[in-house]
């Protein structure tokens, strides 16, 4: 049944059909059962008196950490300066390797649709789909604890975000400015150095400044699997109970965050 | 100096776009292809410098049958078919001086044009055609802070740069006001004859072809059905080309003055 319906002669226009309008509230229904049923069982599953007690033990531990131990801070430098490496070398070891995958994988670019564009997809989906935590566990088994394991953590998690975004740039680039660039009979190479990638630059200096800010975040964490980095105090300074330390940590990871998200939001305003 | 033997194009949509196209051009001549929209005349020049595969048919140019040519052997014959679009299509985050020069792209190598070292008689030249098209003073400008005439003459100068002997121009004035679309119009045939080129104009405004040039096919459903000089487009081969319309109007506009000035 259409919206519009012929009735003694007027025509009238709801949104939906009755069947439509029926199958809606039918969805809402079941939608509002499995809301209440899961409600329910989360209920039965929680302790409910350490939730009772969480504010209390919330303004306790706030207490414990204010203030922050400032005199600690001698001690953070260098390890936020190794998170700040961490993220910064795995973005740029990410863009090298990101940058083939994703002219690999553009279906405008990639030499064979077939054979080559889903290896390139299966890169991209299998380095994007586990966490750079998860990586670094990983690594640091391999190639043993420190910041080199955190880069390449940084790294390997970086590719897939980077190429995804980076063929998707490609894929939408004008095609007639390639066509002409191809009519004056330049090679493959000549057509990608004058008609793509100029088109595609700003998207790619976007992509990086942008994933880099995000790992800065991710970096601060890896630490607490012994990845290098400023996460190494934090997980030492929790084991301790230490919460002076902690809240100070916390401080400098948020200016850390702050100051990387000025930068990108600079740059990328720079650029576009 | 070209010619198209029994041309056809099916795309793999299943439309016929072009069906056994006959054409030989003789040395500059300037042709311009009238036709409706999908009558098949961006997909006829596209066949020809082969951006768009033909299905099947044969193109020579001069002595080389172009629909034979391995990738290697299509790139050095393209470098002497210049090519100007509808839409400019300039690289646009590029200068206006990177633009000229990448029609010198097919006589480079990858290196030298990648590190943008063209020979120094190549932008001796782009400096010439700059000046030639009025626009020698914007050659460090960004392609996308020109207009669109600017832009139109930047593309010329790309296509004439390759040193070409045929130019495929498609719709150079559709996205031109119409004053600019005369100027345009002008300067391709001027350049045309000055270097004695022949020219395929693929254009959609027939007052402004007649205007310029020496012999217009007319196209319809992918085959010719007008093939004479402008002068032959009477209303009623402008009915069969097109369909039914009052096509005194049409042609009454052919401006005297701009007769008088070829």
């Amino acid at each position: 049944m259409m919206p519009t319906q012929d009735l003694a002669g007027s025509k009238i226009w709801q949104r939906r059909s009755g069947r439509e309008s029926l199958f809606h509230w039918i969805l809402w229904l079941l939608g509002i059962a499995i809301f209440a049923y899961c409600w329910q069982q989360i209920s039965a599953a929680t302790t409910w008196f350490f939730v009772w007690d969480a504010p209390r033990i919330a303004d306790d531990i706030w207490t414990r950490a204010t203030p922050p131990k400032w005199e600690y801070i001698t001690q953070l430098g260098k390890p936020i300066w190794d998170t700040f490496n961490i993220a910064t070398l795995g973005t740029i070891f990410a863009l090298i390797l990101a940058v083939p995958v994703a002219f690999l994988a553009a279906r405008n670019t990639t030499p064979s649709r077939l054979f080559i564009r889903p290896v390139a997809l299966l890169i991209i989906v299998s380095t994007r789909s586990i966490n750079s935590l998860i990586w670094a566990l990983l690594l640091i088994a391999i190639i043993g604890p420190g910041v080199f394991s955190g880069v390449v953590a940084i790294a390997i998690r970086s590719i897939g975000f980077c190429a995804k975004l980076l063929y998707e740039a490609i894929e939408e680039i004008d095609a007639t400015q390639v066509e002409a660039i191809s009519a004056t009979g330049a090679s493959r190479w000549q057509v990608m150095a004058y008609g793509i990638v100029p088109q595609v630059l700003p998207a790619f200096a976007g992509i990086a400044v942008f994933r880099w800010d995000i790992n800065i975040r991710e970096s601060t964490v890896l630490g607490l699997v012994g990845a290098g980095g400023i996460g190494l105090q934090l997980s030492s300074s929790l084991n301790v109970l230490a919460w002076p330390q902690v809240s100070l940590i916390l401080l400098v990871i948020l200016v850390a965050v702050v100051i990387s998200e000025w930068v990108s939001a600079k740059v990328r305003g720079a650029i576009i | 100096m070209l010619r198209l033997e029994k041309l056809a194009k099916t795309y793999k949509t299943g439309d016929q776009a072009l069906q056994a196209v006959d054409i030989e051009i003789p040395e500059s001549q300037v042709l311009a292809l009238i036709g409706p929209s999908g009558a098949g005349k961006s997909t006829l020049i596209r066949c020809i410098n082969r951006l768009v595969e033909p299905t099947s048919g044969k193109v020579y140019l001069g002595d080389t049958e172009l629909t034979r040519l391995s990738s290697g052997g299509l790139r050095r014959e393209r470098r002497r078919m210049g090519m100007i679009f509808q839409e400019y299509a300039l690289v646009e985050r590029l200068t206006v001086m990177e633009n000229v020069l990448s029609g010198r792209l097919g006589y480079v190598g990858f290196w030298r044009s990648f590190m943008r070292k063209f020979p120094q008689s190549d932008v001796d030249e782009a400096f010439r055609l700059l000046d030639r098209v009025d626009l020698a003073h914007m050659a460090d400008k960004r392609a996308d802070e020109l207009s669109g005439g600017q832009r139109q003459r930047i593309g010329i100068c790309r296509a004439l740069i390759q040193n070409p002997a045929l130019l495929l121009v498609d719709e150079p004035t559709a996205s031109l006001d119409p004053k600019t679309s005369r100027q345009i119009m002008r300067l391709i045939c001027e350049l045309c004859r000055e270097r004695r080129l022949a020219a395929i104009i693929n254009i959609h405004d027939v007052a402004l072809a007649q205007m310029f040039v020496q012999r217009v096919i007319g196209l319809r459903l992918g085959s010719v059905e007008f093939d004479g000089p402008p002068s032959g487009l009477t209303p009623e081969v402008l009915t069969s080309i097109y369909g039914e319309e009052d096509w005194e109007a049409t042609i009454e506009t052919v401006d005297d003055d701009d007769v008088a000035t070829q």
